[in-house]
């Protein structure tokens, strides 16, 4: 537990320190979405009816952008091996660094994502399970893209590499994220979308550290 | 197992495989092509268009097994260390790619007289679609690095994450689907006829062993350019050992 608890506090404390970064996510987040009203028109029906998607692929987009941040300086400047070597169990480190990557880029997505969602027009009752969607839904991201991050560790044209790896296996969660919102919007309940993104992330929770683990192990090697 | 870690044992076992599989293979084209693209009669509902589905069901099925070759193969590098199996899977990876590919094309082309459209977001077509993605990230991870030996571990690493994942995505995506366009037309509506079997068996028969073919020889030429690089390494160092820096 301790291991889990210093690399979570360094990492928050470095994110803390550097937080135009998180900042930098956010500020993604909210001029991507703002694109699609010029790209698809200001009808407001139109823009209601996609609210969910867009602020869903937007979401993952911007989530996908941060995730070098999680090992590529770790892997830069050496500290990456020092954890390696340690000999703190390496799972148990990923849990933590995707634990505060989470924390910096998820959970402030989850906290603007109502403004943005005024902006397209959802309807009221897309609110509520839009958040819990996001909240379900984006530790899985943070929790796959580790994997993939892991991997391009050292890599020429590291980002263009990590979306090709990344968004399909996102394709999941974008579908019953969206899926929840759509649910609310005709009147049916979003909770068994939600169980399954829930089944999602306790799947990503089981498989996702070892894999990444491995993935370290390798680069570092 | 680790008998076959040793390439020249392999390989031995591979070479004697292989004219039986490339004969195999000339043989069933040449009897299949023309049952299934002249001969064999059209079908009731689909018309001509039915030939198209012989060599499209055929290399559906080829970039499922290549999958499952590249994910074993990966499994048996990163857990025994086995090399030969990474050569697999490396070697297979392109052929699954295109066997995608050739699925996709196939498709649009069978949907276009059938469906009227080139392309619909059918659960199937999707899940294609997404696995030839996972094949495209596959070949650009393994390319990725200036040291092969990192980008075949990666790469194996990705493969197992995919094929952990490749259910997932499409009981997602099929879900998706019958949520967003109920009672679309779908594939599985007809029944078979044995007028269909025969050519279908034979083209199955045709790529697969088509691919065991082609395994063997992009084996071949793998080792051989190891071989090569490993010749000019040592010349190098020889003419090094020989001329000192001044």
């Amino acid at each position: 537990m301790s291991v889990f608890s210093t690399v979570l506090a360094r990492d928050l404390r470095l994110a803390l320190r550097q937080s135009a970064d998180s900042l930098t996510v956010v500020a993604f987040f909210a001029i991507a979405t703002v694109l699609f009203p010029f790209g698809v028109g200001p009808e407001t029906n139109v823009l209601a009816r996609i609210a969910g998607g867009v602020l869903w692929v937007t979401a993952l987009l911007a989530a996908l952008l941060s995730l070098d941040r999680i090992f590529a300086v770790d892997f830069e400047d050496g500290t990456l091996d020092q954890l390696v070597l340690t000999g703190a169990p390496l799972p148990v480190v990923v849990l933590a660094k995707v634990c505060a990557h989470w924390l910096t880029t998820g959970v402030p997505l989850i906290l603007v994502s109502p403004i943005l969602a005024v902006t397209l027009h959802l309807p009221i009752a897309g609110y509520v399970p839009l958040v819990f969607a996001l909240l379900l839904g984006t530790p899985t991201v943070s929790l796959v893209g580790a994997v993939g991050a892991a991997l391009v560790l050292g890599t020429r044209r590291g980002g263009v590499l990590l979306s090709l790896l990344v968004l399909p296996l996102y394709i999941p969660v974008l579908i019953f994220g969206t899926a929840a919102v759509e649910a609310a919007l005709i009147g049916r309940a979003s909770t068994p979308m939600l169980s399954v993104l829930a089944g999602f992330m306790v799947l990503a929770l089981t498989f996702s550290p070892w894999a990444t683990a491995a993935a370290l192990r390798q680069a570092v090697e | 197992m680790h008998r076959f870690a040793n390439p020249t044992q392999f390989m031995r076992i591979a070479n004697a495989i292989y004219p039986w599989a490339a004969g195999l293979s000339a043989i069933l084209f040449l009897v299949g092509l023309p049952v299934a693209l002249v001969t064999s009669p059209p079908d009731y509902q689909q018309g001509e268009t039915v030939r198209i589905f012989y060599i499209h069901v055929s290399s559906a099925w080829m970039m499922m097994v290549v999958y499952s070759a590249m994910a074993g193969g990966s499994a048996a590098f990163l857990i025994w260390r086995h090399p030969m199996a990474n050569l697999v899977a490396k070697a297979s990876a392109p052929m699954g790619a295109s066997f995608a590919a050739l699925t996709l094309l196939t498709g649009m082309l069978w949907g276009q007289p059938m469906w009227g459209t080139f392309w619909v977001w059918d659960a199937r077509l999707t899940s294609t679609l997404i696995l030839f993605f996972l094949y495209l990230g596959y070949l650009a991870l393994g390319d990725a690095f200036e040291d092969s030996e990192r980008g075949d571990k990666a790469a194996a690493i990705l493969a197992l994450v995919g094929s952990v994942n490749l259910p997932i995505i499409h009981f997602s995506v099929e879900w998706w689907n019958t949520l967003h366009q109920p009672s679309i037309i779908k594939m599985t509506g007809f029944t078979v006829d044995g007028s269909i079997l025969l050519p279908l068996f034979l083209m199955l028969g045709a790529f697969t062993s088509y691919y065991v073919a082609v395994l063997v020889l992009r084996l071949r030429s793998e080792l051989l350019a190891a071989k090569i690089r490993n010749a000019r390494m040592s010349q190098v160092a020889v003419n090094q050992a020989a001329q000192p820096a001044e």
